[in-house]
Order: C-alpha cells, then sequence, then structure tokens
C-alpha cells in the first residue's frame, strides 16, 4: 500500500499528462473516521469488496478537522486518482468548491446532492426503509410502545425517526413512539455507554422495541436490549447476528453497494443523481437466520405488501428533510 | 540551590523535553512497521517545506495562540478554565450572527464587528463560571467544562433549526456575503511581492492574534489590572490584604480568557469555513491548555508552542495523505510531546539544572 502510494505519487503527473486513464480510485471518510463500526466502515467495505474482485489498489484517506475538508479533496484530485468518493453530507459545500477545478475527474458524493457535470451525487431514502422497520417494531411490540436512539439531532437522522414513526403508526395509530439523541457531539456517534443508559430509560417507559440509528452507539443499544429482554432494530449494515434471535431486524442503508459499485464504473462514471430508495434496492430490512423466528409470515406478508405500495408510489413516505415537518410526531 | 539561567529554562529544558517526545514517536512508529525518518521528513516537508504548508500551519497555529491565551490568562490570576472549547463555539455564533445579520460595505470593517461579536460571546459564556467561581466558589474547573458540552448542544439547536437553510442537510448557516471574506495570507504576501500559496487558509487574523499576545503581555505586566490579575493568582489572601477585591478580578481574567477563546473563531469560521458549521471549535480550546502549559503561560511562549501544534497538526494531515500511518499517530505524538514537555517536565529539569550546578561547581 505504501509502496504503490510512493509509486503513484510519483508518476501521478507523468500519468496525467500521457494522458492514461489507468487511474486509482479514492475514498475519503468524513471526520467520523474508518471504523466507525457505521457509515464510513461501510464504504470501507464496500472498498474491500472492490478490492478483492478486481484485485487493484486505491487511495483512501481519514481527516482530523474540517479545515481538511478541501484540502483533502484537492490534493486527492491533484493525485490523479479517479473516481473519488467523497463520504457525507458535511461535503457538500466541499465538491461545490473544489469539482469545477478538476473537470476530468469524476467525484461521488454519498448523502448529499451536488449539481455539477463531474459529479454523482447518491442518496438514500432512509426514510422509505425505516418506514419498514417501524411496521415490524409496531407489530412485534405487545406494549405498544416503540422507542429510537438516534446520534445527533440532524436532519438526516431526525428521517430515519420520522420514517419510523410513520411505519409504527401505519400498522397500529396509537402506536407511542419514543425519541431521544445521544448528544450534540461527535462524541454521540461513538458512545455505546450512554446508548445502553438512553436504551434503559426507553424501557422504563415501556418501549420494547428499539431502534438504534447512532453509528457505535448504536452497540451499547443493542446490547442493553438483548440484556434487558426486548427486541432491538440495528441500522446500516445487517446487525442481526450481533445478538441471534434478539435483534428483529436491522434497517439497510446499503453504502457499501454505492462506494463498491462507483469504484467499479471507474473513471468517467455517469454523473448525477443516484436515489437509493427501496425500489433500487439501496435500502431496506434485513431477514436472515437470526431473526426468522421473530418474524412471523403474517408480519412479513404485511411488510412486503407495503413495500410494493411504496415502490408502486400508493405508499408516499414522508421525507423529514424537505420541510422540517413529520406527520407521525 | 543554585538556579539555572532564565534562558536554559526557557530554551533548553523544553527544547531536551520535545526531543525525547519525538524519540519515543519514533520508536512508537517503527513499532508498528513505518519508517520514522520518513515519516519526519513528511511532516517536515508538508508543514514548513513551503508556503502552502506554512499557509495551514500558519492558521492552526493562529486558533492556538487565541485558546492558548485564553488558558494563560486565566492560569495567571490561579483559575483552570477548561471551556475554551464552548467559548470558541460561541465566539463562532457571535461572528456568524454579526456577518449574517448586519450588511458590511467591505471586510476591513466587517473584520472589527467579528472580533467584537466573538469577544463578547465568548467572554458572556465564560461570564457565568466566572461569576459561580467568584462568588460561589463553585470550581471553575467543572463549570467551565459543563459549559462546553452546554455549547455544543445550544449549537446544534440553533445550527438545526433556527440558521439552517430551508432544504441544506448539513447543520450549518448559510455562507456569509462574498464582501465579508477576509484576504488570505497568500493575496497579502502577493501584494508586497512575495509568492505565496493562495489556496492555504492562513488569513489576516494571524496579525490579529500577533496583536492579542503584544496586548495580553502589555496587560499582565504592564497595568495594574496586570498586576492584579498575577497577584491574585499568586497568593489570594496577600492580593485580599493588599486591598485588591477577588470577585472583580476573577470576573475581569475570566471575562478576558472568555473574549479570547472566542476570537479563535474569526480565524476559522470567517477566515476560513465562511459559514458557521457544526463543531467548529474542533478541539482547539483543549489544545489550548497544552499550548499555555508549554508556552510557560507568557505571550511569547504560547506563540510558539502554538507554533509547535500548528506544525504537528499540518504535519499530521500530511502524514496521512502520503504515508498509510493512520490518523490516530499523530495524536499519539501530540500525546507525547504534551506528556514530556508539561507533565514530565522535571524530569528533564533537574539533570539540567545538576548539569548548571556542577558546572559552576567545577570552575
Amino acid at each position: 500500500m505504501t509502496l504503490m502510494h510512493k509509486f503513484l505519487g510519483a508518476t501521478a503527473a507523468l500519468a496525467l499528462s500521457a494522458g492514461v486513464a489507468a487511474a486509482e480510485p479514492a475514498l475519503i471518510y468524513d471526520l467520523g473516521g474508518k471504523f466507525d463500526k457505521s457509515f464510513n466502515e461501510a464504504a470501507f467495505n464496500g472498498a474491500q469488496k472492490w478490492v478483492k474482485e478486481a484485485g487493484a489498489t486505491y487511495k483512501e484517506l481519514e481527516m482530523q478537522s474540517a479545515a481538511q475538508r478541501v484540502q483533502f479533496a484537492r490534493r486527492m484530485a491533484e493525485s490523479g486518482a479517479n473516481p473519488i468518493v467523497v463520504m457525507g453530507f458535511q461535503n457538500e459545500e466541499t465538491l461545490k468548491e473544489v469539482a469545477p477545478d478538476y473537470p476530468d475527474t469524476s467525484f461521488v458524493l454519498i448523502d448529499a446532492v451536488v449539481d455539477l457535470p463531474n459529479v454523482r451525487s447518491v442518496i438514500f431514502a432512509e426514510q422509505e426503509g425505516s418506514y419498514l422497520v417501524g411496521m415490524l417494531g409496531a407489530m412485534a411490540s405487545k406494549s405498544g410502545t416503540i422507542s429510537f436512539v438516534g446520534g445527533m439531532d440532524i436532519p438526516l437522522i431526525t428521517a430515519f425517526a420520522c420514517g419510523y414513526a410513520q411505519g409504527a403508526k401505519a400498522v397500529n395509530p396509537d402506536a407511542k413512539v419514543i425519541v431521544n439523541y445521544t448528544g450534540d457531539t461527535p462524541a454521540a456517534w461513538n458512545d455505546p455507554v450512554k446508548g445502553g443508559e438512553i436504551a434503559k430509560a426507553q424501557m422504563s417507559q415501556g418501549s420494547d422495541v428499539i431502534f438504534a440509528a447512532a453509528g457505535g452507539t448504536g452497540l451499547g443499544v443493542l446490547q442493553a436490549a438483548a440484556d434487558g429482554g426486548v427486541l432491538s432494530i440495528g441500522v446500516d449494515s445487517n446487525q442481526n447476528h450481533l445478538h441471534p434471535g434478539k435483534v428483529l431486524t436491522s434497517m439497510l442503508k446499503l453504502v457499501d453497494n454505492a462506494v463498491y459499485q462507483a469504484f467499479k464504473d471507474g473513471p468517467g462514471l455517469k454523473p448525477g443523481v443516484v436515489k437509493m430508495d427501496l425500489a433500487a434496492g439501496g435500502v431496506g430490512y434485513a431477514l436472515d437466520d437470526n431473526n426468522k423466528d421473530l418474524i412471523s409470515d403474517d408480519m412479513k406478508a404485511k411488510v412486503e405488501a407495503a413495500k410494493a405500495d411504496i415502490i408502486a408510489g400508493k405508499i408516499m413516505v414522508h421525507d423529514y428533510r424537505t420541510d422540517s415537518t413529520c406527520p407521525a410526531f | 540551590m543554585t538556579r539555572m539561567p532564565p534562558w536554559a529554562d526557557a530554551v533548553i529544558v523544553p527544547l531536551i523535553s520535545l526531543l525525547i517526545a519525538f524519540l519515543v514517536s519514533g520508536l512508537v512508529i517503527l513499532a508498528i512497521g513505518e519508517d520514522p525518518v520518513r515519516a519526519m521528513t513528511v511532516m517536515v516537508k508538508g508543514a514548513l517545506g513551503s508556503s502552502y504548508g506554512w499557509g495551514h500551519t500558519l492558521y492552526y497555529a493562529t486558533n492556538f495562540v487565541f485558546t492558548g491565551l485564553a488558558v494563560a490568562i486565566a492560569f495567571h490570576a490561579g483559575f483552570f478554565n477548561i471551556g475554551g472549547e464552548g467559548q470558541a463555539l460561541l465566539g463562532g455564533l457571535g461572528v456568524a450572527l454579526v456577518l449574517l445579520f448586519i450588511p458590511w460595505p467591505h471586510w476591513s470593517l466587517a473584520l472589527i464587528g467579528a472580533t467584537a461579536g466573538a469577544a463578547v460571546f465568548g467572554a458572556a459564556w465564560a461570564a457565568i463560571p466566572a461569576w459561580l467561581r467568584a462568588k460561589r466558589g463553585s470550581h471553575e474547573v467543572i463549570t467551565t467544562i459543563m459549559f462546553n458540552f452546554i455549547a455544543s448542544s445550544l449549537l446544534v439547536y440553533i445550527l438545526v433549526h433556527v440558521l439552517r437553510p430551508q432544504g441544506s442537510q448539513d447543520p450549518a448557516s448559510p455562507r456569509f456575503p462574498a464582501e465579508v471574506k477576509l484576504p488570505r495570507l497568500g493575496a497579502l504576501m502577493d501584494s508586497i511581492g512575495i509568492p505565496f500559496s493562495k489556496s492555504a487558509p492562513a488569513n489576516i487574523t494571524l496579525f490579529l492574534a500577533i496583536a492579542a499576545c503584544v496586548l495580553v503581555w502589555f496587560i499582565l505586566w504592564h497595568t495594574r489590572l496586570g498586576y492584579q490579575i498575577r497577584a491574585l493568582g499568586k497568593k489570594e489572601k496577600a492580593a485580599v490584604y493588599a486591598g485588591i477585591s477577588p470577585v472583580r478580578i476573577t470576573m475581569y481574567a475570566m471575562l478576558m480568557s472568555g473574549a479570547l477563546a472566542g476570537l479563535m473563531a474569526v480565524n476559522s469560521t470567517m477566515g476560513e469555513a465562511n459559514r458557521l458549521i457544526n463543531g467548529a471549535a474542533e478541539g482547539a480550546g483543549f489544545i489550548g491548555i497544552a499550548v499555555a502549559l508549554m508556552g510557560r503561560s507568557h505571550p511569547l511562549g504560547v506563540a510558539l508552542a502554538a507554533l509547535l501544534f500548528g506544525f504537528l497538526y499540518q504535519g499530521g494531515g500530511e502524514l496521512s495523505l502520503e504515508t498509510s500511518i493512520p490518523r490516530d499517530l499523530v495524536v499519539v505524538i501530540q500525546a507525547l510531546v504534551i506528556l514530556f514537555t508539561g507533565a514530565l517536565d522535571n524530569m528533564v529539569r533537574w539533570p539540567v539544572q545538576r548539569l548548571f550546578a556542577a558546572a559552576k561547581g567545577g570552575k
């Protein structure tokens, strides 16, 4: 890897001037870091999948400070990497600034939209996946109270909560949905202890299904739920295996596929907005051996029906991000 | 007991500590299977080897000068202000409000307004812990760190629910108008004929930081207020006996400390990001503690220590760009520098002292 870095660093300028298109793809993680057990790690997994398949290498960068966003994106573009995948909605401004200066480099932005001819924007319909797990949660709940643990009170996470609440109320209009957020500092994404505390507090309020959308914090939520004998719902990747038989399902947000696809498409990939929704298979719910006893045929039939209706446009799941309101709160 | 000459205390001891810190860091790099010499070269070249590197190093250093001075001035009054992080966040809010809601015709006027906004908001955030300390004796270590969390929560609320433009996902304020964009160091140097990287974020706030150093030095050692602050810090009872009001001086010292921490936002929020982003302080408030400790709470020392930490930040960034050394190692290097220059200071000081004593005795 290091050798490859050196080699490519030295020859990048040469390769560019010679017009050779054999560039390495690159991945720039957001501030959470590569191993955040969530969003950035999913990107890493997608890249690894591509490495195994293509037998090639890629460059990657983790930043320390927001001031480095533009700096790192620029440096990566100048090193000749192509395409460059940039993680996180906070890089919307970064690419607006950097991408126009490198028209021959393809950029891929995950979780936000930048309308430029060399940028592919990948956005996920988190509300749709959350709607389905909300339905499952409300059907599995005996108390009629379910809950949500978010990382930070930001629009992206509220969109998860809002979809979840809509799904729950579609099944049981009287369902009570408790929503809590872990904190207001970056530590909120990686605080399993506090996640566990919030989960316990929600259990004491009667919640018996807890959905965590909080990165590494969610691991504490899942653990506390398993210890407390209630069900939990994982997020981003399939987390059913963490506590077999105790995780009801996982809300899938397949960031890894988006990164894998970008690497596979290579330089000159198709720009524009890629909407990773239920129809595109970008979000969904996880069903495997670990949770097959928790989800009855009746539950599955109802969720699959709703899924088909959402894809067909018969059910419109409201996206909190469009107008900052949620009909189910 | 023979004493070392002051220059040895101020120069030799920190330098040796620094050397040990870098040696140990080298061993750590070696232990993870990387080449420490190459790592060091990358860091030095990346941070100091070009005007681009300098531009970044100076940008980070500017942040640390403000937060370092904030901690230093509180140290002199005998307080440990670890709320620089929260005060810097509020300073950012002050800058954003001043720039978003007042139509400034020119950046120079806006700079004055933003400086005032940052200082007032930072000071206001320090005022409550200061008052609690002065009147109630609540320990400022506890209250200021709690105020960091309150500041974080307040900022997230304001960014998400008040300042965020509709439709934007990013919890951040809108961009400031183009008229208030501060000239970067590249443009300034260019106007006097020195070529300097234009993409580096160091900006005119650097000179504000230097001015702040001079001002703090002047206040502390050349005014009555400075004398009272230092007297209170040395011995409260003696200060009271001399007719100094601890309540008044505590308030003054902590308000100045908060204002200085807030000023950091002029550099980061106005000078670099050009909008208020979530978590804008990025730990600079805490780095300020290390900077003040290393700089012996003297403005000149603070400036040098800030430069060192600026170097570590920028060099560390380059390290992750150029090698496969993980970014966390940079934190390890920073920690070692703090450990050896701050906590284990006497480990170096005593042998050096003895050496000087022996040299004197031998003559």
